[in-house]
């Protein structure tokens, strides 16, 4: 046995050392499924307890929908429990085509590739695309997971500042003489909820002959006039090359990713995308179930409509008591709060009295901008938000941070 | 001619700092997480086609763009 006191030593040195440092990261275990409403263990062996979820990214609270649950357990019984191989050996059945024409279709695109997430998309498609005669450029504010992807390509990378556009122009012009360059960018950012500029985007793209990539995680299914993504909202649903997104959020929540674009690139990761060639295929009872999410997205703007006036009560209401929120109009409402313990005690107070939000601080955002994130679903009712609107002003109050500007709120308590 | 050094400071206040943090020639850039490793490519890009040179990779390291000092440094002894 090669694990040695001192291995473990040095191992728990660094345990301790983040549990010191407050990054340590705790889980609170759920025993119901995922809802509005959920029955929480926290801390870890008290008593259940039942509370309105404000962070979940069941953006359009189709995770424990009846019809995608019912939808779920027929894929099980047609098509069994797995599939026991990559894509390319036998783990392609007919309803994974189907889901792959589905998306197209969805997102106004020429064809998809299923990932087993959108993590594995972002890692896999920079690589099978790219060369080291190619540049990447990127916001300096996209997800981990594009940054992952990014390593591991061999194309030169440069960032541009978080949506300036005369930065992204900049650097268009630095790099005019690459084969091929490529702009990146989240649709959606996931801890300010602010929306990547497409339309300015998608014209100095084509201006500079690059490629335009976005990451619509936390857009695909309800931001847009039909819920098709931020290429809708910003009229340029032709002008995006490439989009990867996630199953794991608003289309059900379950798992699953895909790169949907042009079709020559799909292909390109086909053929020699990493995760897609050596990972196991996406389950059939998931893929049933996100083909019954698309079948009711097409069908109804209903559940975006909802989802867009839930969060317009939202924001209005937090206003209204007095909180200093993100400017934004997507369903990711920060409440800032600067100082990175009046996150946490903030979220432990909400927490009491039944609402489960989640405080993050640095690194995970900038130093000095702590926040409670919430995150409004279609699957709230407005009982839901006057609920946790009323918990949120009372907790606010105890903190004396309601109608307190920014820097009033850092005077009290600090960066 | 321009001071390089001014030349060089300036880029990367422009480029890189976000808040009105000081920057001198001996800053750590680096190290110190005001560039990171990843956007170096652009500084590297901007010193080539501005001193008409060309930084071999395994000259570009992140230990010689520390600091200003330490890039203007570079950029000479590739200008010959
Ligand atoms: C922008 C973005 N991209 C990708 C992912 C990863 O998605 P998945 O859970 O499918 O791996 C996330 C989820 O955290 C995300 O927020």
């Amino acid at each position: 046995m090669a694990y040695s006191d001192k291995t473990r030593g040095m191992y728990n040195d660094i345990l301790y050392g983040l549990q010191d440092a407050g990054l340590f990261k705790q889980e609170r275990v759920i025993h119901s499924p995922q809802a509005a409403d959920i029955e929480v263990e926290f801390p870890t062996g008290s008593s259940l307890k039942k509370v309105i979820n404000i962070c979940a990214n069941n953006y359009l609270g189709l995770s424990s929908h009846p019809d995608v649950v019912k939808a779920a357990h027929e894929g099980l019984d047609s098509h069994g429990y797995g599939m026991s191989s990559v894509r390319f050996i036998c783990g392609t059945q007919d309803i994974h085509r189907q889901l792959e024409n589905m998306v197209s279709k969805f997102l106004g695109t020429e064809d998809t590739i299923l990932f087993p997430s959108c993590m594995d998309a972002n890692a896999g498609v920079f690589e099978a695309i790219l060369t080291k005669d190619d540049v990447m450029i990127s916001d300096r504010l996209v997800h981990a997971s594009i940054i992952d992807g990014i390593r591991l390509c061999s194309a030169m990378h440069d960032t541009f500042k978080h949506s300036d556009m005369a930065h992204l122009e900049n650097k268009l012009q630095l790099h005019h003489d690459r084969r091929l360059k490529m702009v990146i960018t989240d649709g959606v950012f996931s801890m300010d909820g602010d929306t990547a500029k497409l339309d300015e985007m998608a014209v100095l793209c084509d201006k500079y002959d690059a490629l335009l990539f976005v990451d619509d995680s936390h857009a695909s299914g309800f931001i847009g006039k039909t819920g098709r993504g931020t290429h809708e909202k910003y009229g340029v649903m032709d002008k995006v090359d490439i989009i990867t997104t996630t199953f794991g959020k608003g289309l059900g929540g379950a798992s699953g990713g895909c790169v949907s674009g042009r079709k020559e690139l799909v292909e390109m990761c086909r053929q020699k995308a990493r995760p897609y060639l050596f990972s196991n295929t996406i389950a059939p009872p998931v893929v049933a179930g996100v083909i019954k999410v698309l079948e009711i997205l097409s069908a109804t703007t209903e559940r975006r409509d909802k989802l867009e006036s839930n969060t317009e009560f939202w924001r209005k209401g937090l206003t209204e008591a007095g909180f200093v929120l993100k400017e934004g109009d997507t369903p990711i409402v920060p409440v800032m709060l600067f100082n990175a313990k009046l996150s946490q005690d903030v979220s432990r107070d909400l927490y009491q009295e039944g609402v489960y939000a989640i405080g993050f601080f640095f690194p995970v955002v900038p130093q000095g901008q702590a926040r409670i994130r919430t995150q409004i679903s279609a699957g709230h009712e407005i009982h839901h938000l006057e609920k946790a609107l009323d918990a949120f002003s009372k907790v606010g109050k105890k903190y004396n941070i309601l109608g307190k500007a920014k820097q009033e709120i850092i005077e009290m308590y600090g960066m | 001619m321009e001071d390089m050094y001014e030349v060089v400071k300036e880029y990367v206040i422009d480029e890189y700092v976000e808040d009105d943090s000081e920057v001198t020639l001996d800053t750590p850039l680096i190290s110190g997480g005001i560039v990171d490793s990843f956007s170096m490519v652009s500084l590297k890009r901007f010193l080539e086609n501005k001193y008409n040179i060309s930084i071999p990779d395994d000259k570009a390291t992140p230990e010689a763009f520390d600091s200003v000092n330490k890039i203007c440094a570079l950029v000479k002894e590739c200008i010959g």
